[in-house]
């Protein structure tokens, strides 16, 4: 089934009746080429890149929820390429090209909206930062663009430009980034590899990892042991777990990070905000719902929600930046389990059992990486080399202090991202 | 999420830092012990030992048994040196 815009019309005529499932819902088959363990965003976006760019779609993508039910639809929708450091930088410039093209590859509309982010500097010290970062930006091939005291003001009038603690000096602006509806890039992403011939099963948790000899040979799963020559673990929120199914620690910690929604309102903020100052960032849904976050809660959870000092300094953060926020009322809050790593970068890599590969402590930034992770795991897992936007997420980068990629410059330890 | 200090008794969870997990501290040289004091995690789904500084109230290091699937506390003890 192909989605254009002739058959979106004679189904709106008729009613919306002729719509059948998006993929398809097979039963495990005994055995597989590739078990990707994790139907979230990046292990569906590595199966459909399988699929297309390798031809390998002997592929079972083993969830044990539903698709779309975890980190993938409990995010805040940003996607950006704005890193400064090498390893990363590449990374998401890479990820970024493939957002731009990901409607076409999966002939789904995931309401990808490059409406520009902007990060607000608040003194000379965080203007020099800016301009470094831009250029760094530059330097890779993306865009950014500094925008000065009254280039801002214009911009963005709804600030407290002059507020008495952090009066707003500027912003970096990258106007390729942007939010996109988490949900559909899921459903995009699934139904694009089911198309290609991948088993997407639900409702099918992994419970153990079989090795023999030093290799693994494949899973046991709540719905029947599965066979596969290769396991890639994608769980990122639960990394922790199903590594140690296969007898694995990981440089991984469980953090849980709140987000917030209020009710719809009439368009009001054209772009994405972030004030780092306050650990704020915020940006408007196509439904109207201002949707922001904050900061971490600073401590191990997997509650799925936090705790009030964190909502109250987020508020806080709020309504110092654009007091106007006062006005609305919220909606919901709801947290996401972060796999935190020393660094604050995420791993690509083959773990040190034969066989099985790990994409994961992608800490709280895990959404705009989607494609450029599933592109660049599928890569490892076809071909067994890195891909080139994906050389630095190294495994062993703790232990020997070689690539460590510490964006926010504050040591390699836990608990400091 | 409120801890029960031995010294100041219950307070509010903003009085309080976060300091990583209870794990033995290695002897010796840099090696694959210290990388994994360092830096590896059991990264529990449920009950959690973990180091906790009362920052905000008497200074106390304490080690707090805490579910992290619930943020139910269980224990809190001072560290004894």
């Amino acid at each position: 089934m192909r989605f254009n815009a002739l058959r979106i019309l004679r189904e709106g005529l008729t009613g919306n009746k002729g719509w059948g499932p998006h993929w398809r819902d097979p039963e495990p088959k005994p055995a597989y080429d590739i078990v990707i363990i994790g139907g979230g965003g990046h292990g569906l976006a590595t199966a459909f890149y399988l699929a297309q760019q390798h031809g390998i779609t002997n592929v079972a993508v083993l969830e044990k929820g539903y698709i779309g039910g975890g980190n993938v639809g409990r995010n805040t929708t940003i996607v950006r390429a704005n890193y400064f450091l090498p390893g990363n930088s590449e990374f998401y410039s890479h990820s970024l090209k493939l957002w731009e093209r990901m409607e076409d590859d999966l002939n789904y509309n995931v309401m990808h909206s490059q409406r520009g982010i902007i990060n607000l500097f608040h003194s000379d010290g965080q203007r020099d930062a800016a301009v470094r970062r831009g250029n760094a930006m530059i330097n890779q091939g993306d865009d950014a663009i500094l925008l000065g005291r009254e280039e801002l003001r214009k911009m963005l009038p709804y600030l407290d430009h002059d507020n008495g603690r952090f009066p707003i000096h500027g912003g970096l602006y990258h106007p390729r980034g942007g939010t996109a509806r988490h949900d559909a890039v899921a459903w995009g992403f699934a139904r694009g590899a089911s198309d290609r011939g991948v088993d997407i099963i639900q409702n099918c948790e992994v419970t153990g990892i079989d090795r023999e000899g030093g290799r693994v040979t494949g899973v046991q799963t709540t719905r029947g042991a599965i066979r596969a020559r290769k396991v890639a673990i994608v769980t990122a929120g639960r990394s922790g777990q199903v590594a140690a199914l296969a007898g694995l620690r990981l440089p991984i910690e469980s953090h849980i990070l709140q987000a917030f929604v209020t009710e719809g309102l009439k368009p009001v903020i054209d772009n994405v905000v972030t004030f780092g100052m306050g650990h704020f960032y915020i940006s408007q849904s196509d439904k109207g719902g201002l949707v922001f976050g904050g900061d971490l809660d600073f401590y191990p959870s997997y509650a799925q929600r936090g705790n009030l000092p964190t909502v109250e300094h987020v508020m806080e953060a709020g309504m110092t930046l654009m007091p106007m926020i006062g006005r609305a009322k919220m909606l919901r809050s709801w947290g996401g389990i972060m796999d935190m790593t020393p660094d604050g970068s995420p791993i690509i890599d083959r773990a040190p059992i034969e066989g099985l590969y790990l994409d994961c402590g992608w800490c709280y930034g895990g959404f705009k990486a989607v494609p450029g992770s599933g592109f660049a795991l599928a890569h490892l897992l076809a071909t067994d080399r890195y891909h080139d936007s994906a050389t630095g997420f190294r495994l062993d980068r703790f232990l020997t202090g070689r690539g460590i990629m510490d964006e926010e410059g504050k040591g390699a330890q836990h608990n400091l991202h | 999420m409120r801890l029960t200090c031995p010294h100041c008794g219950a307070r509010d969870l903003r009085e309080f830092t976060y300091g990583g997990a209870v794990l033995d501290r290695p002897e010796g040289d840099w090696g694959p012990e210290w990388d994994a004091f360092i830096h590896l995690r059991d990264n529990p789904a449920g009950l959690s030992r973990e180091w906790w500084y009362h920052e905000k109230g008497c200074s106390a290091w304490l080690v707090v048994e805490r579910d992290t699937r619930t943020h139910e506390v269980v224990a809190v003890a001072e560290v004894s040196r």
